[in-house]
């Protein structure tokens, strides 16, 4: 076999009517352009999230405020978690997962490029038809769980909840479109010799996720499809009135809930376990155990759900067995804990900003995790349940921890990404300013939920003595852009103008830091063969070769396809369309209060609007099936 | 030390690994995202058949499943969609022998099966629906009313998936090497009818503890 360029075969060079600008990026099934379109899109919904959380503190820092009222107050503490947890960290998350994933097996692309473009397509109009409640004046207003019943028609008469419910189905849909992807990618697209154990623990960690993601939303879309039928067609599910069950949304929510913030974890864990070895010149203290330790967080993420029902009354037997199962999660993710303190003691430690955002991951998320077993006990939960206590714990969990760790991501594939180093400077500025400001924000709601504060209330007394700690807490909050800031500014100017990094600016153990930065459009020249779990360390300073300086003679690489855009607009316009029978039964119940859902016809916009959603989705599934694609 | 040029045995036999030759665990990656896919659905049909078995015998008023199911009618309705699984072995057995005269006669029949299935749910939900039993009318209706839609709907979709294979292996065959596309529909169907399998066991065969009439 003889390294033959790729331009002496005519038919793999790129097609004269290469497709450029807008159209390239809309029609694009490169997995590194739709990762950089996972980036930018939940960063935007994360400065979204971002302010409403700050709109929630501004009202909160003094008694008796009237900034906001409550009616909108509730629509912000929902919108911020909603937004955050479905809209930001994850895709997020899916961002390097799809970026660096393919790099690090040592693949051209994921298994289905034209899905994965579809995952992508469904997020974005998913994320713009839930705030396309904002703009229309019904916010979803009944928190990010829509506890049963009072997201059921009954109490929330608006169409507010029937957005939250359409737009999750429709970003759950992209998930498990995107699960099924991953697990195969990654099962099935290893390069020669990458076994299981020699992938990077970022894989390892992305593998788990999407072992969750596919398990866990197909119970959250049969709970959203029941929540739907009883607000739209009348169903009894989760109606007491009829003999329905709240406990049993409850159930259903939170079966997917816990796995959902293992989903939301793991990732960062991954990134960490890539950047701490790198920073310390130490291959990952016990690789194996995290590992392991990630896939037993993965099992035992199934059986923890009713932690977060103590005060539903399920009886001392299932408290108790939801105590241990508790207790028991908490020891796999402290084995991690002391294997990445461990990969860091003895070693060369370079303090880079990803290094300091992965420290600070640890720090912080430990502090989360202490709280996190602190209401693993049932009497200890009774008196934090729905006090900012939990708010603390959760935001140590996912701001201390899966943001930090996201940022600790993109300090360190930045460069392979853009091809520039970020500035040191500038990114120390913003860690210092974001790790002050976090823990100014969060620390003092420990303080205010064993005081007593409740979570959710849109305003207090001066009586209550919750005053100074509010205030605290919104100042340290409202620091948090300011490092945003610096960190936005850092990558606007790095990526144009920042020093060049070169293919392996940190001297990187993994597959993705030995081809150029930023990758070419098919990734590897030649498939490399991976020689053990640090294959770059192996041929920079052992005497393996990867193989990459040959040039396969044959490198197929899909063509852009616009199908998947039309099969994500066909599935959102179908659950689009309950939103229209939503506004029916609202503006019905303004004229006739008391009438049954049963008993309002179905109008022929939304009988229309479904039918096209059908069409349009079996024309773009036919014609994608159909599309030539060698 | 084994140095890996592009020369080397071991190099062409990794070679022989890549995305475009095969496989890191051998198995096509259509059919691994098609048990991967399935696997989840194993979840949703679950989470269905859970919320239908926490409710069973909770209705506050009638029709109770006694007023309601006709028995016979439903065994031979649901003997129907398990022969239609019988089918789709053959019509896979078929395409992957080039056969191309049997591959449209059982991918037909299979498809034909499926949709004698719907037509039984259709009868069904009409009688019930003339009974007293709608979907808001108690937890029962409620319960069977949406499990088995949805499963009548991946039927349906199967149905539709057959009839494409059956027009696409009409107009220009199947060829034995695109074997894995009658596989795949063939995973989902049979996945399909094991679903039936078990909501039939347990909406039909278990005794509702409801008193009826």
């Amino acid at each position: 076999m003889s390294a033959t360029p790729l331009t002496a075969h005519p038919a793999h060079a790129p097609p004269a009517a290469a497709p450029s600008g807008i159209w390239d990026w809309i029609t694009t099934v490169d997995h590194k352009k739709i990762g950089l379109m996972y980036g930018v899109t939940a960063y935007g919904f994360f400065l979204l999230g971002g302010i409403e959380a700050l709109v929630i503190r501004a009202q909160l820092v003094k008694p008796q405020s009237e900034l906001v009222s409550a009616q909108f107050f509730n629509a912000l503490f929902t919108m911020h978690a909603t937004t955050m947890v479905f809209l930001a960290v994850m895709p997020l998350s899916a961002a390097f997962f799809n970026y660096i994933v393919p790099l690090q097996i040592g693949a051209r692309d994921v298994a289905f490029p034209r899905l994965n473009a579809f995952s992508y397509w469904l997020f974005l109009l998913g994320g713009l038809l839930i705030n396309l409640s904002f703009l229309l004046g019904f916010p979803p207003d009944g928190g990010w769980f829509a506890y049963a019943s009072l997201s059921e028609r009954m109490y929330s008469h608006s169409p507010a909840m029937d957005y939250w419910v359409v737009g999750l189905l429709v970003l759950g849909t992209a998930s498990l479109a995107a699960g099924v992807n991953f697990i195969v990618t990654i099962l099935n697209m290893r390069a020669p010799g990458m076994t299981m154990m020699r992938m990077p623990v970022f894989v390892w960690m992305t593998l788990v996720v999407q072992f969750l993601v596919v398990l866990s939303f197909p119970i959250i879309t049969v709970g959203l499809i029941e929540l739907l039928l009883d607000r739209t067609v009348g169903t009894n599910f989760f109606l007491p009135l009829h003999g329905g069950d709240p406990l049993l949304w409850q159930h259903l929510f939170w079966l997917f809930g816990h796995p959902e913030v293992y989903i939301l974890i793991l990732p960062a864990m991954g990134m960490v376990s890539e950047v701490l070895p790198t920073f310390s010149r130490k291959p990952l203290f016990g690789a194996p155990f995290v590992v392991f330790s990630g896939i037993l967080i993965g099992f035992l993420g199934f059986g923890v759900w009713s932690h977060h029902m103590f005060t539903a009354g399920l009886g001392p037997v299932a408290d108790a067995a939801f105590s241990a199962t508790t207790m028991l999660i908490g020891v796999p993710t402290g084995v991690k804990i002391f294997n990445w303190i461990a990969t860091m003691w003895g070693g060369r430690l370079r303090f880079t900003t990803a290094m300091l955002f992965s420290v600070g991951f640890i720090a912080l998320f430990t502090i989360g995790g202490l709280s996190g077993i602190m209401h693993a006990s049932p009497p200890i939960d009774l008196h934090q349940q729905d006090s900012y206590f939990v708010v603390a714990h959760i935001h140590y969990v996912l701001f201390g921890g899966a943001i930090m760790g996201l940022f600790s991501g993109i300090y360190y594939w930045f460069p392979k990404v853009t091809g520039r180093l970020l500035d040191e400077g500038l990114g120390k500025v913003h860690f210092t300013l974001q790790f002050v400001a976090l823990n100014i924000a969060f620390f003092p709601m420990h303080f205010l939920g064993v005081d007593g504060m409740p979570r959710r209330v849109f305003t207090y007394d001066e009586a209550d003595g919750w005053h100074l700690w509010n205030l605290v807490s919104t100042v340290g909050a409202w620091m948090i852009p300011i490092g945003l800031l610096v960190f936005m500014y850092n990558v606007w100017w790095s990526a144009r103008r920042g020093p060049r990094a070169g293919d392996d600016p940190w001297d990187g153990a993994s597959l993705e830091w030995a081809i150029s930065s930023p990758p070419p459009v098919h990734n590897f020249d030649a498939i490399p063969n991976v020689p053990s779990d640090r294959p770059l360390w192996d041929q920079k300073y052992g005497d393996a070769t990867l193989g990459l300086d040959r040039r396969d003679p044959h490198i197929h690489l899909p063509p852009n396809s616009y199908r998947p855009l039309i099969a994500a607009a066909g599935v959102t316009t179908v659950f689009g369309a309950f939103l229209i029978r939503g506004h029916d039964i609202y503006r019905h119940l303004l004229d006739a209060p008391g009438s049954t859902i049963q008993s309002i016809p179905f109008s022929s916009l939304f009988l229309a609007t479904v039918a096209t959603g059908v069409i349009v989705l079996l024309y773009g599934l036919y014609t994608w099936f159909f599309e030539p694609v060698e | 030390m084994t140095t890996m040029t592009e020369t080397s045995p071991a190099t062409a036999a990794a070679r022989a690994m890549l995305p475009e030759h095969g496989t890191s665990l051998g198995v096509p990656n259509l059919k691994l995202a098609f048990w991967t896919f399935l696997g989840s659905e194993c979840f949703f049909f679950g989470t269905l058949v859970a919320t239908y078995l926490s409710y069973r015998g909770k209705s506050l008023t009638g029709p109770y499943p006694a007023d309601v199911f006709n028995f016979a009618v439903t065994s031979i309705s649901s003997f129907v969609l398990l022969m239609s699984s019988y089918l789709m072995v053959l019509a896979l057995a078929a395409v992957q022998r080039g056969d191309r005269g049997k591959t449209l006669a059982w991918l037909f029949g299979t498809a034909l099966f499926g949709l004698i299935f719907l037509g039984f749910q259709a009868f069904e939900f009409t009688e019930f629906y003339a009974k007293g039993l709608t979907l808001q009318k108690n937890l029962f209706g409620t319960t069977f009313f949406v499990m088995t839609g949805f499963h009548g709907a991946h039927v349906a979709v199967g149905v539709l998936w057959l009839l494409s294979l059956f027009v696409v292996a009409w107009v220009k065959g199947i060829p034995r090497e695109k074997a894995l596309n009658v596989e795949v529909a063939g995973l989902y169907w049979h996945f399909v009818d094991i679903v039936w399998i078990v909501i039939f066991t347990v909406v039909y065969l278990i005794p509702d503890p409801s008193k009826g009439a």
